[in-house]
């Protein structure tokens, strides 16, 4: 497949500051790209200036054959921007806010209304096409911002941190809409900073810390990285403070994960440091509810390539005021 | 013609969405009512001296308002970012939003205008020269308010920034005074506003033959003014793209 995006050497400096430095990729056409990384990585710095709304300090991007900086107006043609807040209008109901779009983006008059309503009905908004933007949920919203980058049948879309402050439901609703829109031979440019949301939607995935690509694979690929690795995951009844650091200091343990009450150990040699580990906690005091071994998954090769807690990817940014 | 199909659909937007509300339709009215009342129970006969400088007046306030007030908040919500993310130009970004607020002005002042020719007696001698005055200071008007918003970060500021272009305008620009009339240095900057051509032109409309200054040199002037604060507000709209983006 040939490459619908591309990035070289794409770099943003705000003062003394690289925000993003010197990165390049490709995105292949019809594939779901992801950009992963912890809040403050880059992510959303990288999209804005692969869509025009920021200008790189150096560094190309070309999308659908054509340099951002060079023709923006022939490049937002084919591109679709969600962006992390919804910023459709307050006062325009959900079909007002469609056809808006569609007429600035020179979608012919004949095809607004279709369009729109079309977009309505498959993102499950056609009882609520009447309502004003702002008396919409957080997740309508999301989903009717979505509706919107794609009026104009956009070659490429580009997502940021779409599910952030989504419910369970309204999250794994978006997902599928992600999903079902490469069906119908879309690009999509997600990123996110859930890992396990990369894993399940994106073909490629990218990481980026401090401005910086780590790697750029398939998810499969990524985690072979650590397939050397084993996890022993471990479920107490409580984890008592200290432990964390004791547990490190026992021979053959290269890394630590703890999740509410579940401790995850990367080793090469489960069967060696078993015994230390389980007579540790039996002196600590803590109680083994559950005990498993475990494939390395995305997470565990992440902590592994970025040396990040994998706690820093839980965190959200907050959620901004305004459209939202 | 395509940016300018779309420029129109952002005025429409804009007109649907802010403008023809109810409170901002009633505000736009009120202050030239007010000054209406206020010098008609003064001197009922003398009323007709000021009303060219009462509708360039309510021109200016219609059309500088909104126009200051849009941009800034369509900033701070994140609007501004869709258009600037939609296939258009910043000039047609700056024209649609200048259009929308030229059309608010315009029929605000065409109201109060309708208003006052069966209470004072007024006329209008040359149609053709009034419209095309009263549009032209629309546009100037709209684009001084375009220029406020798009040097500022908040529409407090917005608001303070119109205040202070369009107060001293209501004594500088020959309203109640003539120009001539003004102590020097006070014509000199009489004459670097819009607003003085704006009520000289229509003096001339109204009043016939009370304009110091000739009609189309007023319209020129008027044209000048709109070529110079389009020029500028897209300059300015550029560079703060690049420093806020």
């Amino acid at each position: 497949m040939d490459a619908i995006i591309r990035v070289n050497e794409l770099t943003k400096s705000y003062g003394p500051n690289l925000a993003v430095d010197h990165i390049s990729f490709d995105v292949k056409e019809g594939e779901i790209f992801g950009f992963l990384g912890p809040n403050a990585a880059g992510k959303t710095t990288t999209i804005r200036m692969m869509v025009g709304l920021t200008q790189p300090s150096s560094g190309t991007a070309w999308i659908a054959g054509r340099d951002i900086s060079k023709e923006p107006v022939e490049v937002k043609k084919t591109i679709g921007l969600v962006p992390e807040t919804s910023n459709l209008y307050g006062e325009l109901t959900s079909l007002e806010n469609l056809i808006y779009q569609a007429e600035l983006y020179g979608v012919a008059r004949k095809e607004r209304k279709d369009r729109a309503l079309q977009l309505l009905e498959e993102f499950g908004l056609k009882d609520h096409q009447e309502k004003p933007f702002q008396k919409l949920s957080r997740g309508l919203k999301r989903r009717l911002t979505i509706a919107s980058a794609l009026i104009h049948h956009p070659r490429i879309l580009f997502l940021d941190e779409p599910t952030t402050g989504l419910d369970v439901m309204s999250a794994r609703g978006l997902r599928k809409l992600i999903l079902d829109s490469k069906k119908k031979g879309l690009t999509i440019f997600l990123t996110t900073h859930y890992i396990p949301e990369a894993e399940s939607l994106c073909d490629r995935i990218a990481i980026i810390v401090k401005g910086e690509i780590r790697i750029i694979d398939t998810p499969e690929n990524i985690k072979s990285h650590v397939k050397q690795m084993e996890v022993l995951e471990i479920g107490l009844d409580r984890i008592p403070d200290p432990l964390k650091n004791k547990l490190l200091s026992l021979d053959g343990i290269e890394k630590i994960l703890i999740d509410e009450n579940r401790i995850r150990f990367h080793t090469k040699n489960i069967d060696q440091v078993a015994p230390g580990i389980i007579n540790l906690l039996k002196e600590q005091g803590a109680r083994m509810e559950t005990i498993n071994t475990l494939s390395p998954s995305l997470e565990d090769a992440f902590v592994t390539l970025t040396g990040l807690d994998s706690d820093l990817m839980k965190i959200d940014k907050p959620v901004k005021m305004g459209g939202e | 013609m395509e940016e300018i199909r779309k420029a129109y659909f952002m005025a429409k937007k804009d007109m649907g969405a802010y403008y023809l509300k109810p409170p901002l339709i009633s505000w736009g009215l009120m202050l030239p009512i007010v000054f209406v009342f206020a010098f008609y129970f003064r001197n009922p006969v003398g009323i007709k001296e000021v009303i060219p400088g009462l509708i360039g007046l309510t021109l200016l306030f219609s059309s500088t308002s909104m126009a200051a007030i849009v941009i800034t908040f369509e900033k701070r919500i994140g609007a501004l970012e869709r258009l600037l993310l939609a296939p258009l130009e910043i000039r047609t970004i700056l024209f649609g939003k200048a259009l929308g607020s030229t059309v608010f002005g315009l029929v605000i002042t065409l109201v109060i205008t309708i208003f006052l020719i069966p209470i004072i007696g007024l006329s209008i001698h040359h149609p053709f020269s009034f419209s095309l005055t009263i549009i032209l200071s629309g546009i100037a008007f709209s684009l001084l308010g375009i220029l406020i918003s798009v040097g500022v970060k908040e529409v407090f500021e917005a608001m303070t920034m119109s205040n202070f272009f369009r107060f001293p305008m209501i004594f500088l620009c020959g309203v109640f005074f003539p120009v001539s009339a003004m102590p020097y240095p006070l014509p000199v900057i009489s004459y670097l506003l819009p607003l003085t051509y704006t009520v000289d032109g229509l003096k001339h409309c109204l009043l016939e033959e009370k304009g110091t200054i000739p009609l189309y040199l007023n319209l020129l002037i008027l044209l000048g003014f709109i070529f110079l604060l389009f020029s500028l507000s897209l300059f300015i709209f550029k560079k703060r793209i690049r420093q806020e983006f």
